[in-house]
């Protein structure tokens, strides 16, 4: 074959795999009680991000927009913005309110912390919180913008509180339902804590009459002032820079203790979170949750062989890239082709040891597209995609069968009902993996047979 | 004037001139304005505008030059099928970073564009430009030109920056694009002194038209197509559904043009209707008497009886295979209200007949980008009481829907979650359905959805 352009030096990037910073800063505000967001920008980036959240979560997500004319953008947008502080202020009522910038308001240089404190000295009687973040597009992916987002959050929000004892739990983004699951076991060992962000209600709401423009649930913002005083925090944010990391910011401010481990997803990760609460709380894992395990590990015995015959492409964002490597990893798959189109240093530094192990040619990639992520996935010959739904084309144009995780899913429904954390989830999550190979198996072997031990001997010549 | 007495004392003031009543005021609804800072619009940008109209070409390589977000959220955006390349389904950027928006983006548009001949060899790139890209000053034109002579292709750029106004001016800048494609040759346009003019000898071919406003969502152009074929007229090239860069050349040959989607089309047929000569009519195939209607005035427009006869012998039989369907589908409709809110005005009309033809009451009925005169045909067609509103938000939809006792709302991605949590039916009118809802076939289709919806045994239990 004729190598044409160099796949990892090129500079055109042909399909995206990541999103941009300030899609990933909207998350962490719609999982806080009573919260809107506004962009600062030009009118698309919010429309754009609101259709691709709606379709993911089937719910609605209001996001406000300054947006940016001509005149805003040639003259300064600090009006555009302020009035629509204003807007959102009087329809919502929000207690608290991110202001994200964008390409656009970075560019001409608009300076966010300034404007909204200006806001908020015109408007002495203003009971809403605002945090402002700078989300530049161009700054990278919704990875940092989410983690940026959060830390954010904290600089804002938190004072010093007196120690207290709960555990500050910072998940990344990880879907609504796996928000519920670490909820459900946390509250299975009776241990006090806050789940920052947490849009397990807001953005998987129950039907409900009548209807709210912002819905109930999301972390409290007393609960988040309070961060401060915890007893340790537990982030599943192992791939993320030190710099962005919210927990660190925790740790540097107030000396609460840190236990950044990997999203709970795979046996050992998910050992990994419940020692470590196990530790911190210095109760015991209970038996239900031990059963638990014990299910899983049944389920893993069940599939194995099965999964022996995986070969992964995994692609999004590095911290579930990282979770989903390591769960194909024990279970066999090999994970041939790990992707992200972040910018990450840890990755490659953490999947390292295990990959060389396994002696097996595996490929990381990061700051990647489509277009390599595809052909490396038939360069390996891929049997098995896991990641979001932009890897569709995986499917229809290799015919390689994909397993939906992470976000965006947005030609699919139950984005926001995917459970792949805990033991549980791990063991739902090994079986959607196992059955898509078994699926893809007995589709294939009856013509896969036929033409390499019948067509070719018996019908030549014929 | 009095404008509509709106119960919600939280209603943003500014807004008030954009929705009206049908018969409470004389004063026509407020349009074509920018979007009300912090409304929550559900409006995307002018580069959205511009890429659904060119996207459907399928064998262009679509290339934005910006930060990865604008082409992240626009890949495939479309349901348009092609009968060749596939092209068009790819997502190309330029990927600005930090760097290029401090140092300028023009040298790395210029290598990308390199890394895309070489790979792709394409006849056709079309380059657009994103907010920054406006900000930072880049000569997209000069680069532009400079690569196109060096590889000796086409290469046009897209005037598309998101904040010089809204969608409707990316419909332009998609229109002005097309029409620099459709343009002969430079030499054969230089008159003797040396200034451009119209071209002089485009051999026009009888009885071929050329199909503007329909993207082939769906193969809804292919059905028109073979209406028009089996009463003797040929479609020349459908602006932009599975059109290609030889059948997009061969645009000035037609005798006339007829303008489906008139919000994006338009300025293209007026404009080639000055240099070419071309007339052209507004047609409509989105329902039963739009479809009847179109064919009787493309077969009138060329003065001929056997296309005339043809024409009725089609509508006939097409009528009596969907009769019976139609008013099983009508029966069970009786007493239906419904809410319209779409993108463009045209489809709002045509929704506003379906209805009509259906006996289902519209109660309310908007569009993000909707013109003066559309708003004035939606008026007059309209029934007393019909709120009619401009470049709304969620709040106001949810207002009108509840007061007006909608049973069903008609709209795009973002609505769709709205109107399920307020326990009301949808119909998806986007880009990306995946059925037709054109010609007569669309017409059932169309009814078969609202009956889907309107009649689902889930609303039983909510």
């Amino acid at each position: 074959m004729k190598k044409t352009v160099t796949q990892h030096h090129k500079n055109v990037n042909e399909n995206p795999c990541n999103m941009c910073m300030p899609m990933g800063g909207i998350l962490p505000f719609k999982g806080i009680e009573g919260s809107m967001v506004i962009m600062h920008g030009s009118q698309g980036c919010s429309t754009y991000m609101r259709r691709h959240m709606a379709e993911h979560y089937n719910e609605p997500i209001d996001v406000g927009s300054s947006s940016l004319n001509e005149k805003g953008t040639v003259y300064g947008g600090e009006k555009n913005l302020k009035t629509g502080l204003q807007n959102i202020i009087k329809v919502y009522q929000p207690k608290l309110i991110g202001v994200l910038t964008t390409c656009l308001a970075e560019t001409i240089g608009e300076d966010v912390e300034r404007i909204t404190a200006d806001f908020k000295k015109e408007h002495s009687d203003l009971s809403a919180k605002i945090v402002p973040c700078a989300t530049p597009g161009y700054g990278g992916t919704q990875f940092e913008g989410y983690f940026l987002t959060l830390k954010q959050i904290l600089k804002h929000l938190t004072k010093p509180s007196e120690s207290h004892d709960k555990i500050n739990i910072i998940v990344p983004n990880i879907s609504p339902a796996d928000i519920r699951e670490i909820k459900r076991i946390l509250q299975v060992m009776e241990i006090a804590h806050t789940i920052f962000p947490d849009y397990s209600d807001t953005l998987d709401r129950p039907y409900e009459r009548p209807y709210k423009k912002i819905p109930d649930g999301g972390t409290t913002i007393a609960d988040i002032v309070k961060m401060s005083g915890a007893k340790a925090t537990i982030q599943f944010a192992a791939m993320v820079d030190d710099e962005l990391s919210p927990g660190l910011f925790l740790k540097e401010k107030y000396g609460i203790e840190l236990h950044n481990i990997p999203i709970p997803t795979g046996l050992e990760s998910t050992d990994i979170f419940l020692h470590t609460l196990s530790s911190i709380s210095g109760k015991e894992i209970p038996q239900t949750i031990q059963q638990e395990r014990g299910r899983l590990l049944d389920c893993m015995i069940d599939s194995h062989k099965y999964n022996a015959e995986g070969n992964a492409v995994i692609y999004g964002e590095p911290e579930q890239v990282y979770a989903i490597t390591k769960a194909c990893l024990e279970n066999g798959i090999i994970p041939k082709v790990v992707a992200t189109g972040s910018k990450t240093t840890k990755l490659k530094a953490a999947l390292q040891p295990m990959i060389e192990q396994l002696d097996m040619g595996i490929e990381i990639v990061q700051e990647t597209d489509f277009s390599v992520i595809r052909s490396l996935s038939v360069k390996h010959h891929v049997n098995l995609a896991i990641g979001h739904s932009d890897g569709r084309y995986l499917t229809e144009q290799e015919g390689i069968p994909l397993v939906r995780h992470g976000f965006p899913i947005h030609d699919r429904v139950g984005g926001q009902r995917l459970l792949s954390v805990g033991y549980t989830g791990t063991t739902m999550l090994l079986d959607r993996l196992t059955n898509t190979l078994l699926e893809n198996k007995y589709n294939q072997y009856r013509t896969k047979m036929y033409k390499e031990y019948y067509e070719k001997n018996f019908l030549i010549g014929s | 004037m009095e404008q509509l007495a709106l119960k919600d004392p939280k209603v943003i003031e500014e807004r008030k001139e954009f929705i009206s009543t049908k018969g409470a005021q004389k004063q026509q609804v407020k349009c074509d304005e920018d979007s009300v800072a912090g409304s929550i619009s559900q409006r995307a940008c002018v580069f959205c505008g511009a890429r659904v109209v060119l996207n459907p070409i399928t064998d262009a390589i679509h290339l934005v030059h910006g930060p990865i977000g604008c082409a992240s959220y626009t890949w495939d955006i479309r349901g348009s099928l092609t009968s060749g390349s596939n092209h068009y389904r790819n997502s190309f950027s330029t990927d600005m970073k930090e760097k290029d928006v401090i140092f300028g983006g023009e040298k790395k548009l210029a290598i990308v564009i390199d890394e895309l001949v070489e790979k792709y060899k394409p006849k056709l790139i079309f380059v657009y430009s994103t907010c920054i890209v406006g900000v930072i000053g880049d000569d997209l034109e000069a680069v532009c030109k400079k690569q196109a002579q060096k590889y000796n292709i086409e290469i046009i750029p897209v005037q598309s920056s998101g904040f010089i106004g809204n969608k409707s001016a990316g419909y332009r800048a998609a229109c002005d694009a097309l029409l620099r494609l459709i343009a002969p040759a430079p030499q054969e346009q230089l008159t003797n002194n040396g200034e451009t003019s119209q071209p002089k000898e485009v051999k026009k071919k009888s009885k071929t038209i050329n199909y503007l406003g329909d993207f082939n969502l769906a193969a809804e152009a292919w059905i028109i197509k073979n209406y028009l074929k089996e009463i003797g007229v040929e479609i020349n090239v459908t602006f932009t559904g599975d059109s290609d860069y030889v059948s997009l050349k061969k645009a000035p040959e037609a005798s006339l043009n007829i303008i489906q989607c008139a919000g994006s089309m338009t300025y293209l047929a007026k404009k080639m209707e000055e240099i070419y000569d071309i007339p052209f009519i507004h047609i409509s195939f989105l329902g039963i008497e739009d479809t009847k209607e179109s064919i009787r005035k493309i077969a009138r427009f060329f003065n001929d009886p056997e296309i005339e006869q043809k024409a009725e012998q089609l509508i006939a039989r097409e009528l009596k295979t969907i009769e019976s369907q139609l008013d099983w589908y009508k029966q069970k409709l009786q007493g239906t209200k419904a809410a319209i809110y779409v993108g463009g005005g045209f489809k709002a009309i045509s929704l506003l007949k379906q209805f009509k033809e259906l006996g289902v009451e519209v109660v309310m009925v908007g569009t993000q980008t909707g013109r003066k005169e559309e708003y004035q045909t939606i008026s007059e067609l309209a029934t007393e009481g019909t709120v009619i509103l401009d470049d709304a938000n969620p709040t106001e939809l949810e207002q009108f829907m509840t007061e007006k006792g909608a049973d069903l709302l008609v709209g795009g991605v973002k609505e769709r979650p709205l109107a399920y949590k307020l326990g009301l039916a949808f119909i998806d009118h986007n880009h990306d359905r995946k059925h037709p809802l054109s010609g007569f076939v669309g017409a059932v289709n169309f009814a078969k959805e609202v009956y889907s919806t309107v009649c689902s045994p889930v609303w039983k239990y909510v």
